[in-house]
């Protein structure tokens, strides 16, 4: 069981969580071309390491959030609000 | 090599097993071969095999980091069929199973093939229409062994099923195909090995690939943890590791994911299953057969999140569990005996990638999301053709990279891009 | 093997009697006894068969690592085969039988295998069976098959039953600081410790006393020391756990635990499970995990009669029973000598045979004081006896050679091949095990989890090392700076010892003795090249068996290193896999099996739609209305009638099961015309729009209607299957993607209860339902209109007029709890107009009539060109899918296209997953395929949609065949447009 610190709520299974994909892919512009969605949507670095990636609290606060977690070890680095400002306003309570 | 036949299990038996050689030898890495596959598994075996074979090409190395067949050949449930709809997939998996038919005698080596048949059980009209649809086209395009299957005649074949009242999704019919079943894991691994070391394959073990050199269009020299190794030709068939080599050889990125998937066995037990059971609803997802040995061998869905590791969590066990007292309430007190996990090679649309690529002497296999085992003839035969002739045969000739961005996707499961939903 | 019980002595309890049965025969035992020792004091000696050879079996040990006394337990449904008689307690009424075996264990029709074992050797089975004997002439699999189901009879073990398991099991979590999992001398030292430094402990036994090793010594101090400790863990607050087997370690210092709770129970209490799945996660583990005895390989060392040494002791000091009256034990190491002499005291004959010529005249002295004989430089060649053992046959050393020697008598042959620590559950972590040549066995490596090895599962060999070890393992687990102490080791080194043979002479040594594997297979896969120990493992099955090597895997390797020439951790160690013993399924499913396999969803009107006549059909995890059957009726009727009086006057149907979510906010209106192909900016308040979503590869998502309430709040409406996906994916695009957009979105599905009103007649009822039946009027709610209302007795209600079915109709939503109420008014309203209740079958119908798609259109694989929807895909705004929904491959013109389909002769049917294939050229893929298919009261035929190359347009006037292989044959089919039923719409405009 990967136990993951959720902002919100704190430490939890991973079985509240549903994973969702590489957290470090940026989705181009709705405008943008074909050729630049194809990467986003098909193309991926597929890591053995650390790397980043995305997880909603989907049975929790329903927060989607970047994790750094590594895919050899399951070990978890951080764990932050997938939404800019998120951080900052949580960082701000503390 | 001695060959395998009653007569010498009999010999043998009389004189002391003395006549068995080994059934590969174990060579030191020659500094050139024409083609190196890198990958000691089944598809790197059975590549090395047809293209001895089939292309009479005979200076190969397969280059194992481990030992053959130690990743996902000796890891995976061991179904054989050929049920895929789509285009492209429909032929590649039925040529396979042909090719499984007479495998043992092809490669003399008994890989057991049990024609036990497998079923998929339905629950809605819904879903009986849509497997026949799948059904149909197989029908249609050389797959006579298939059938749709109703209340009775499920019953009668297999009885223990969850029929009653109690059953969360009442079983209405199955879809059923009559030559598929399963197959001996090791023993496909090992017989690949003995016949391609027959025809002069180069087999070795324990040697890492640390290393790819390339000029801008060319692989030349490949470094391994046994020196370097020049080649005209390389063929990567590393599954669930496809990202890693890839690279190594200072490529980008791939339509690849790695994921973890479990699998299961239980303690033997004598005969209680004839068949193969797959059951998919409610979002649970589950596959059972019964081993020669008497295990239940069964399996489920990924874990879900990505992962090198093959090692399991216990979330999917328990899914896997309730899907299996779901279908065969009777397994109840039978015990799980092992549980373990391999890193599948899951893509962006469920199906393979049998390809040439950038880089104008490397040839890519991989993208077997769950049906690498079952492949394995048919991945060997084409992948064989590929490298020999420098293109596609026209079945796979719809498998390449470059398909996303003709906006083909060969998704049997209409699931969409996401690597984790194409079990 | 004679074995007696004593008098006196053990830990059983005397005054307590059990009977039980045995093969059919009653046998009595004692409260405190194993099936294991209270079989082998009545006397039984044969408890099983072996896999292959059906070889006679016995004891061999007194724990997990049983690999000769296997059975079956209980009947009927409650059958449980292959259970370790060493490890089940005895109870009043326990029914046992031998396995395996025809007609019974002690006498094997199947034995006759044995005779043919020379040529069953290692993986023989590869290289015959495939086509006909002697040459294996023939092609295909038919051969081999029918060896097969010879093959599959004779293989196998216990028999499971085929009736469902009549037994229920629990899931339970767990939370605690420290998870110590073993009792003995360390597990103990370790809990107590952790537990006085105020931590909070769990501590696992998978035995049903704690204690461990304490419990296999007769020395009443040990006995005090070890009560005296139980007692302080339970005053400290330590959560003790017995029958409980940690059998898997998993990420983040989870633990898998089975909790055998009424499993030695004659009587099962109501309302407790038969066994308990825990998950722990603790936030440091000691593994104190002990150590196993392990055999020899000489011939024939699986006779009953041959059991380890210590087990002996175990079966003596606790069970009170002497195993044997003339023993011989044979050994490599120290460990057997407190054995000896407890056996010796309890009235047995007994000779030590060690492998080792430097013995200390202390120890001999010792034990000719107390008449032990010892004999030196000797060991184990072979076991004499027919079906039980009688003797040995001993050999000596010479050079790397064995010459044969004495030949002693006995009934009980005891042995000690040395001792492996139990490394499993650390190696589940990753860890690999590392060889410690001295003491023979693989210690516990390194492991980047916080697990601490503790005791003999260290390698700590003495009670007091042992529980020193306990100590600093407590110390070591909550991060404190401490040296284990360092091992004493054996007092006289061990002389590692795994095959005793001469060679030339044929044998039969077991190596894995549960599946028959002998040292000349480990030789045989070592002279065909299976030198890697993964491949020795699958090529011999060797350590695949119940006990997944616990007896045999280290003799294994030690063989193939001989073999090799190497060092022992040359050729490697086996991965150990959980779990560490088998665990039932039905544990790891616990109460989540039949009608609660997975949550079953309903509406709101649920019970109410049963009540009038509902039969359910499963939509995903719903229960949701299939027709109304009138009594007599027949679905077909039903529907037909149903989907009749909808066009004629009215239907209600319950659509409660729709995803609705709340998207609110001052930017909702940009965020769904970003995620719509069709515009929503310019969504007036008070009107609802069909939309339809595609995904990022442009495939079609999913479709429904969203209503706007007022300026920053919507309704969005999903179909049933995807309201979870869509409901994710939003919140997906809004944090990760948007997060510029000031909107919210929440799920409020299980908020509405939801029906449709259809039909001519579907205002006139509802007016009649409304407190201002003015709302409804034609101008006051236009097509796609939303209001707000309230339906009479003040129900507070949404009302939009939208349609799915072509007719004038409406959809209310109200508070769930008003569901019922709802529907009272509503059908209190619709009956004495004519009107019915109405399920999904007539709803198919409805809407295949109109051409409008669901999910069986929506496979996942089209595109909304595909679905003949394209004209809502905007060319004037960039939406999630634009881009990639242009790719050549998506845009070609020989796509199929949604049509509709009419069988030429309109007396026939045809089926969903027909496929259309051109009528001289029915074979391959064929053109399209059907997706669903209806009687049209409306038409008065049969009808279908479907995908076809080209669409209407390509196949005007032509005639297809739908085939059905598999199912109906087929039919002659003619392509129309999908909108077969007033295409232009007028019905539900008026």
């Amino acid at each position: 069981m990967i136990r993951i610190p959720c902002p919100f709520c704190g430490v939890r299974d991973h079985s509240e969580f549903s994973y969702g994909g590489d957290g470090s892919v940026q989705y181009p512009a709705l405008e943008a071309s074909s050729q630049d969605w194809h990467d986003a949507v098909f193309q991926r670095d597929n890591i053995c390491g650390m790397q980043t990636e995305t997880w909603q609290h989907v049975n929790g606060c329903r927060m989607w959030l970047l994790v750094e977690r590594d895919t050899m070890t399951h070990e978890i680095r951080s764990v932050r609000p997938a939404q800019t400002g998120l951080t900052t306003a949580l960082e701000a309570i503390k | 090599m001695t060959r395998f036949s009653a007569w010498n299990v009999f010999w043998n038996g009389v004189t002391g097993q003395k006549g068995w050689s080994r059934q590969w030898r174990d060579p030191e890495p020659k500094s050139h071969y024409d083609v190196v596959l890198i990958g000691g598994g089944l598809h790197g075996l059975a590549t090395a095999y047809y293209l001895a074979k089939n292309h009479n090409i005979k200076n190969i190395a397969v280059v194992e980091k481990g030992w053959i067949g130690g990743g996902n050949a000796g890891r995976n449930t061991t179904i054989v069929r050929s049920n895929y709809a789509q285009p492209g997939n429909r032929e590649f998996y039925e040529d396979s199973l042909k090719l499984w038919e007479n495998l043992s005698h092809e490669l003399n080596y008994n890989v057991m093939f049990s024609q036990r048949s497998h079923i998929s059980l339905l629950h809605s009209p819904g879903a009986i229409d849509g497997a026949a649809r799948n059904y149909n086209v197989m029908r249609q395009t050389g797959t006579p062994d298939v059938e749709i299957w109703g209340l009775d005649q499920l019953k009668t074949a297999v009885p223990h099923l969850n029929y009653g009242p109690n059953a969360r999704f009442p079983i209405m019919g199955a879809a059923v195909q009559q030559r598929a079943g399963t197959a001996r894991h090791d023993a496909v691994v090992w017989g690949y090995a003995r016949a391609a070391d027959a025809l002069g394959v180069d087999i070795i073990q324990n040697c890492e690939v640390t290393g790819i050199t390339r000029n801008t269009n060319r692989i030349t020299a490949i470094e391994t943890s046994r020196g370097t190794i020049k080649t005209h030709k390389v063929g990567l068939a590393v599954a669930g590791n496809t990202s890693r080599l890839w690279s190594m050889a200072g490529m980008g990125q791939l339509p690849i994911e790695s994921h973890k998937l479990q699998a299961f066995v239980s303690e033997p037990l004598k005969p209680l299953l004839d068949q193969v059971v797959v059951f998919g609803m409610g979002g649970a997802h589950f596959y059972i057969s019964q081993s020669d040995k008497g295990g239940m061998v069964f399996g489920g869905d990924l874990d879900w999140y990505k992962s090198y590791a093959q090692k399991g969590n216990l979330p999917i066990v328990q899914d896997v569990a309730e899907a299996a007292m779901a279908v065969l309430p009777c397994l109840g007190r039978v015990r799980l005996l092992r549980h373990w996990s391999g890193v599948v090679d899951m893509s962006m649309d469920g199906s393979h990638f049998i390809c040439k690529t950038p880089v104008d002497n490397l040839y890519l296999n991989a993208g077997w999301n769950y049906g690498g085992f079952k492949a394995t003839p048919a991945a060997g035969t084409y992948f064989a053709d590929l490298i020999a002739n420098d293109r596609p045969h026209k079945v796979i000739a719809n498998h390449d990279l470059k398909r996303f961005e003709r906006g083909l996707q060969i998704d049997e499961r209409g699931a969409g891009a996401d690597p984790k939903l194409h079990g | 093997m004679t074995a007696t019980r004593l008098n006196t002595g053990g830990r059983i309890d005397r005054s307590r009697r059990v009977t039980f049965s045995w093969d059919g025969k009653t046998i009595e035992g004692f409260e405190g006894d194993t099936l294991a020792s209270a079989l082998m004091a009545s006397g039984q000696q044969i408890l099983g068969r072996s896999f292959k050879y059906h070889r006679p079996r016995g004891v061999m040990s007194a724990g997990v690592e049983e690999s000769g006394a296997i059975v079956t337990l209980g009947e009927g449904a409650y059958l449980d085969p292959n259970v370790k008689a060493t490890t089940q307690e005895v109870f009043s009424g326990l029914s046992a039988k031998g396995q395996n075996a025809w007609p019974n264990v002690r006498c094997d029709a199947g034995a006759v295998l044995g005779l043919f074992g020379r040529f069953f050797s290692a993986g023989f089975y590869y290289k015959t069976f495939m086509g006909l004997p002697p040459f294996e002439w023939g092609r295909g699999t038919g051969i081999w098959m029918q060896y097969e189901k010879l093959i599959r009879k004779a293989a196998g073990m216990g028999e499971a039953s085929r009736a469902a398991d009549p037994d229920h099991y629990d899931h339970s979590h767990a939370y605690c600081d420290v998870l110590v999992v073993g009792s003995g001398p360390a597990g103990l030292s370790a809990a107590l410790a952790a537990a006085k430094k105020g931590k909070d402990v769990i501590l696992i036994e998978q035995d049903f006393e704690l204690g461990g090793d304490y419990l296999n010594q007769s020395d009443p101090v040990v006995e005090l020391k070890r009560a005296t400790l139980v007692d302080a863990l339970k005053a400290a607050g330590v959560r003790i756990m017995t029958r409980t087997t940690a059998f898997g370690l998993y990420d983040f210092g989870t633990a898998g635990l089975l909790e055998r709770v009424t499993d030695h129970l004659s009587v099962k209490p109501l309302h407790q499970p038969r066994q308990r799945f825990w998950t722990v996660r603790a936030e440091s583990t000691i593994l104190a995990t002990g150590a196993l005895e392990r055999l020899v390989a000489f011939t024939n060392n699986d006779r009953p009669g041959v059991m380890t040494a210590n087990a002996a002791r175990s079966y003596l000091n606790r069970f009170g029973v002497l195993p044997g009256q003339d023993i011989v034990i044979t050994t490599n190491n120290d460990s057997v000598y407190r054995t000896a002499v407890d056996l010796v005291k309890a009235g047995a004959k007994v000779t030590v045979v060690d492998l080792r010529t430097e013995l200390s005249n202390t120890l001999l002295n010792k034990m000719s004081q107390v008449g032990v004989v010892v004999k030196t430089g000797l060991a184990p060649l072979k076991a004499l006896g027919r079906k039980i053992v009688s003797g040995v046959q001993l050999a000596r050393p010479n050079g790397t050679q064995w010459i044969a020697d004495d030949v002693l008598s006995c009934d009980l042959l005891l042995v000690s091949g040395g001792w492996s620590p139990v490394v499993n559950l650390q190696s589940h972590r990753g860890s690999k095990p590392i060889w410690n040549a001295k003491d023979a066995c693989f210690l516990p490596g390194k492991c980047n989890d916080n697990v601490t090895m503790a005791g003999s599962a260290a390698g700590y060999w003495q009670n007091d090392d042992c529980e020193a070890s306990g100590l600093a393992a407590a110390s070591l687990a909550m991060g404190e700076d401490v040296k284990p102490p360092s091992a004493v080791g054996w007092e006289r080194p061990l002389k590692p010892l795994y095959e005793v043979r001469i060679a030339g002479q044929k044998t039969k040594s077991f190596v894995d003795p549960q599946h028959d594997v002998t040292a000349s297979d480990v030789r045989l896969a070592h002279q065909e090249g299976f030198v890697s120990v993964e491949h020795l493992k699958r090529y011999t099955t060797l350590g695949m068996a119940t006990d997944q090597g616990k007896m045999g895997n280290i003799i294994g390797l030690a063989l193939m290193a001989d073999a090799l020439g190497k060092e022992i951790p040359d050729v490697g160690t086996t991965r150990f896999r959980p779990p560490y013993t088998p665990i039932a399924i039905g544990a790891l499913a616990g109460r989540n099996t039949g009608e609660h396999f997975k949550p079953l969803r309903r509406t709101p009107m649920h019970d109410w739609n049963l009540k009038h006549g509902a039969t359910m059909t499963e939509a995903g995890l719903w229960h949701r209305p299939w027709y109304f059957a009138r009594p007599g009726e027949t679905l077909n009727e039903a529907y037909i009638r149903e989907a009749t009086t909808v066009r004629e006057t009215l239907g209600i149907c319950d659509v409660s099961s729709l995803g609705k979510i709340a998207v609110q906010g001052p930017d909702a209106s940009e965020f769904l015309n970003r995620i719509y192909t069709n515009a929503f900016a310019k969504l007036p308040v008070g009107k609802a729009r069909y939309g339809i979503m595609l995904r990022d590869d442009g495939m079609v998502m999913d479709d429904g209607t969203t209503w706007r309430l007022s300026e920053n709040s919507f309704l969005m409406t999903t179909t049933t299957t995807n309201a979870g996906k869509v409901m994710v994916w939003l919140e997906e695009l809004l944090q990760l993607r948007w997060p510029e957009l000031r909107v919210h979105v929440s799920s409020v599905s299980d908020q509405w209860g939801g029906v449709s009103i259809a039909g001519p007649k579907a205002r006139t009822a509802i007016a009649s339902c409304l407190e201002d039946a003015g709302v409804i009027a034609a101008e006051n709610l236009p097509f796609m209109g939303v209001r707000k209302t309230t339906l009479k007795g003040g129900i507070d209600c949404l009302i939009a007029r939208i349609s799915f079915s072509g007719e004038l109709a409406y959809e209310i939503y109200v508070s769930a709890d008003h569901g019922e109420a709802m529907m009272d008014l509503l059908w209190d309203a619709a009956k004495p107009m004519g009107g019915c209740l109405y399920g999904l079958e007539a709803l198919g119908t409805l809407r295949i009539e109109k051409g409008h798609v669901t999910g069986a259109e929506l496979d996942g694989r089209v595109t909304i060109d595909d679905a003949g929807l394209g004209q809502m895909a905007s060319t004037k705004k960039a939406f999630i899918g634009s881009a990639l929904r242009q790719r050549p491959e998506l845009t070609r013109s020989d796509r199929a296209q949604l049509v509709g389909i009419f069988p030429k002769n309109r007396n026939q049917t045809f089926n969903g997953g027909a496929l259309l294939c051109e009528k001289e050229n029915v074979k391959g893929f064929g053109e399209g395929w059907v997706t669903a298919v209806t009687h049209s009261p409306a038409l008065g035929h049969w009808i279908g949609l479907g995908y076809v190359t080209g669409g209407h347009a390509a196949w005007q006037n032509q005639t297809l065949i739908a085939s059905d292989p598999t199912r109906a044959g087929e039919i002659e089919v003619e392509i129309v447009s999908p909108h077969m039923f007033d295409p232009k719409g007028e019905r539900m405009h008026g």
